[in-house]
């Protein structure tokens, strides 16, 4: 439970973390806090293999992918949050979140006692690494084929649009 | 007393609840992109914690190959929508989503 607790005050922390904070870096640095928080619940609920990934996958590559934006572009400077063009806009945010919250929350307290108790995973040694490994290559090797197809559509996509064209008589269409 | 209660799925559940509606008001009120998508990020995070509580629960191991498939779609997604991004933000430098409201530059 303590370590329930822990977790949950840092995903959360760094959730507002996110939200509140002006400056781009200090937004994905916080992501990084719920990122980890997020990686001690999957090792809490014997996720090991998840809890692994997470860290390389989510704090390793993605939060670097954006820091890397950040200081390409140079926006790493701090948004005025002062600026409201909407007045009405974080009221009704506001409203939004604990509407959704309160909404979600209640469907859960109530339906908590139809949870039916399966039989708990044996997450000893490596038997979640193998549980896993089984259940990707054997039941859903075909979605798995499938992943590969679309970070192949992902790579050719983000470098067709990041290729600099070339300022030519044949592209004038597509420069302003 | 409470430290001894062992944390139960119900509570896993509520946290991953609160965590999406963190997500879902970023996603409302910043108007910077890139926060935006870590927004984004905080949501997919949320329902990926619900998936490993009740694949915990349930005793079935379904819900974390549901989870390795939600990192690769969002680490494909981080990817496109980064590139989209930096080809807007190349042309017209401090955008926010409300200068970008239309599709036409």
């Amino acid at each position: 439970m303590l370590v329930f607790i822990l977790a949950s005050a840092m995903v959360l922390a760094g959730a507002v973390g996110v939200i509140v904070r002006a400056n781009p870096v200090h937004a994905a640095l916080s992501l990084v806090l719920t990122l980890f928080g997020v990686a001690v619940h999957f090792v809490a609920l014997g996720a090991h293999f998840l809890a692994a990934v997470q860290v390389i996958v989510y704090a390793g590559a993605i939060v670097v992918l954006f820091l890397f934006v950040i200081m390409l572009l140079g926006v790493d400077k701090a948004d005025d949050l002062s600026i409201e063009p909407f007045p009405i806009q974080r009221p009704l945010a506001a409203v939004v979140g604990v509407g959704l919250a309160g909404l979600v929350i209640a469907a859960i307290v109530r339906a908590r006692d139809r949870i039916v108790e399966g039989t708990p995973l044996d997450s000893s040694g490596d038997s979640n690494i193998r549980q896993l490994a089984d259940n990707l290559f054997r039941d859903w090797v075909f979605a798995f084929e499938f992943t590969s197809v679309l970070l192949i559509v992902a790579v050719v996509g983000t470098v067709v649009l990041a290729r600099r064209t070339k300022p030519g008589p044949t592209s004038k269409a597509g420069d302003e | 007393m409470i430290a001894a209660a062992e944390p139960t799925t119900t509570y896993y559940l509520i946290l991953s609840a609160v965590l999406f509606s963190m997500g879902t008001v970023g996603v409302l009120v910043r108007r910077n992109p890139l926060v935006i998508f870590m927004c984004i990020e905080l949501m997919l995070n949320a329902v990926n914690l619900s998936f490993v509580a009740l694949s915990a629960r349930f005793g079935n191991i379904d819900g974390q190959t549901a989870v390795f498939f939600v990192l690769v779609v969002a680490a494909a997604e981080v990817v496109v929508g980064l590139g989209i991004i930096i080809a807007i933000l190349k042309r017209r430098p401090g955008a926010t989503t409300d200068d970008l409201a239309d599709l036409r530059g």
